[in-house]
């Protein structure tokens, strides 16, 4: 019952967004703008692969690497030193990101490799944070007690510290896969290709077709990514510990 | 069944080395219950915690069933011994059948075996197993994760239960009662318990022996009456309270200070005692009543004797005898 109900909440928001594109598309229709875009197509399909694997190249990547050190950074053994890297962390973050590839781009050349790993770097920062806290923000009286009654670390970490904090590295995620996927498009001006090419020329060719033709799909994938994070979060989240099936 | 000998932890502090417990020896019989009381920072807690090695002793051994722990592996050591902690800490990501079932998944038991051991628990702790296996904790009350705790505790049958203030965050309705059940339960399962408090009226309910701190050392270890009759110094006096002596006339029977009469003996009329009341009951019709006896009958209503002041007071002057 609560499943069913929670779906429905969850759900509610992409419904409005596909009602809205439904309408955006009607009118891109009505006004020709759709046959212009449509002249892309082949353009479409081969940068929209290019992009998917920028982003899910440096998406995957960095959910596994900000996991891992953020898992690693808050073992004991690296408390005296954890809170030094998370603070070097927030200051890599406030870096905006184009100026991260850019500098990418003085290391690295310019192409996919740069790229990547820009958005990577970009992407990283926020689950390494987001991990961190959450498995420190488990109360210590639950750690306790798995040791108490017999576990050892890596259970601990299995078992308790990972389920309990598996909300906030979700959130964590979300937020970082969104600045990913936003800033894919920007890969291009680093020769990192993507639907940045399409936007760009577009824009400084005043082509809104071919605008169009990069910023739609963008949009679609940003919006498919959030709807695809967002239902693992609710599903892989326990109940016990799932603020959003909590009711 | 359990041996504390010589033991001693030190923290080192800013201040030099700190000695947390100090030398503390005493023994605890197999199925009895120890209560370690004291004030807070009295090192009863850090006691508990070197029996199942979440603290390491800096010197000193303990002994479980004759066999030193320190040539036990700390993490199979604590799979034998049942942990109930103040804070509770069932595991909000788990339902309630996999919280009792996190030790005997740890040794390898079966789901199905894991999920039956769960329903015989509950039910134990006359938790409705239909109801409450499959909740989160974060849908229990206060009492209901509590006795889950115990539950948890119990779930692979360990002889030695530690419990560190389980029921200090209940409220003093609830906590009677499930002070009451697991009196209950205890009675039945025989456990050996050590159980920290604060609280001399708990301490007197539920244990068979008290052992008091102060600064890290035990400076009593006794049965509860006896600490209220003979209390060891100031110190405990002082801790025990002034009421004392009320305090003691929980732990006596009727049936210990009664003087059996014929049946059908002329004694004066009015309310009756049972033989397993406690004398506190006895106290108040005494206070309630003036008069020097009280008349005892049993189940079926037939005076089997009578209890008088002078009885409760020799008693009282003498304390030992069952307890």
């Amino acid at each position: 019952m609560n499943a069913v109900a929670g779906e429905g909440r969850s759900a509610a928001p992409y419904l409005v967004l596909g009602g809205i594109a439904a309408a955006i598309g009607w009118g891109l229709h009505a006004s020709g703008l759709l046959a212009d875009i449509l002249r892309y197509q082949k353009d479409i399909v081969y940068l929209v692969k290019q992009h998917l694997v920028l982003v899910g190249v440096s998406g995957s990547l960095a959910i596994g690497g900000g996991v891992g050190i953020g898992i690693w950074l808050s073992r004991p053994w690296m408390a005296r030193w954890a809170e030094g890297a998370i603070q070097a962390v927030n200051m890599v973050t406030s870096v905006p990101t184009l100026a991260k590839l850019a500098l990418m781009m003085t290391l690295l050349g310019i192409g996919a490799l740069p790229a990547i790993v820009g958005l990577w770097i970009a992407t990283l920062l926020p689950i390494i944070r987001n991990t961190y806290e959450g498995i420190r923000a488990v109360p210590s009286h639950l750690v306790d007690a798995a040791r108490g009654m017999g576990m050892g670390p890596a259970e601990i970490l299995r078992r308790v510290e990972l389920p309990n904090a598996l909300f906030v590295i979700f959130a964590g995620v979300r937020t970082a896969m969104a600045v990913n996927v936003g800033t894919a498009p920007i890969a291009f001006l680093i020769g990192g290709g993507g639907l940045g090419e399409l936007i760009f020329t577009g824009i400084d060719l005043q082509e809104h077709g071919m605008m169009l033709a990069g910023a739609i799909p963008t949009a679609l994938l940003a919006v498919t990514v959030d709807f695809l994070f967002g239902q693992a979060q609710y599903w892989l989240v326990p109940r016990g510990v799932n603020p959003l099936r909590n009711f | 069944m359990i041996r504390l000998d010589a033991l001693t932890r030190v923290y080192a502090s800013p201040q030099g080395p700190l000695t947390a417990v100090d030398r503390v020896s005493f023994e605890v019989a197999a199925g009895e219950t120890c209560v370690l009381l004291g004030p807070s920072g009295c090192g009863k807690t850090t006691t508990l915690r070197m029996i199942n090695r979440l603290v390491r002793p800096t010197s000193g051994r303990i002994f479980i069933a004759g066999r030193d722990t320190d040539a036990i592996d700390p993490v199979l050591l604590r799979r034998g011994i049942g942990y109930v902690i103040q804070q509770i800490g069932l595991f909000p990501n788990m339902t309630v059948a996999e919280n009792i079932g996190v030790v005997p998944r740890l040794l390898g038991w079966s789901a199905e075996r894991r999920r039956r051991r769960a329903e015989e628990l509950l039910a134990l702790l006359a938790l409705e197993p239909a109801r409450f296996l499959d909740r989160y904790p974060n849908e229990l009350s206060g009492g209901q994760a509590q006795r889950v705790g115990v539950a948890r505790a119990l779930a692979v049958d360990p002889p030695v239960l530690l419990m560190d203030e389980p029921f200090a965050a209940l409220d003093p309705v609830n906590r009677e009662a499930i002070q009451d059940e697991f009196l209950r339960m205890q009675r039945a399962l025989r456990k050996t318990i050590l159980f920290v408090s604060h609280d001399i009226d708990e301490a007197v309910k539920m244990a068979d022996r008290i052992a008091i701190f102060r600064a890290g050392q035990l400076v009593q270890f006794a049965m509860p009456d006896t600490v209220l009759a003979h209390p060891a110094d100031e110190f405990v006096a002082n801790f025990v309270g002034r009421d004392r002596t009320l305090k003691r006339l929980r732990l006596i029977r009727v049936r210990e200070v009664m003087t059996p009469v014929a049946a059908g003996a002329a004694l004066a009329a009015g309310p009756t005692l049972a033989p397993d009341d406690d004398l506190r009951r006895a106290a108040a019709l005494f206070l309630e009543q003036g008069g020097d006896a009280i008349r005892c009958a049993d189940a079926d209503g037939r005076v089997v004797g009578c209890v008088t002041r002078a009885a409760v007071a020799a008693r009282l002057g003498a304390p030992g005898g069952p307890a």
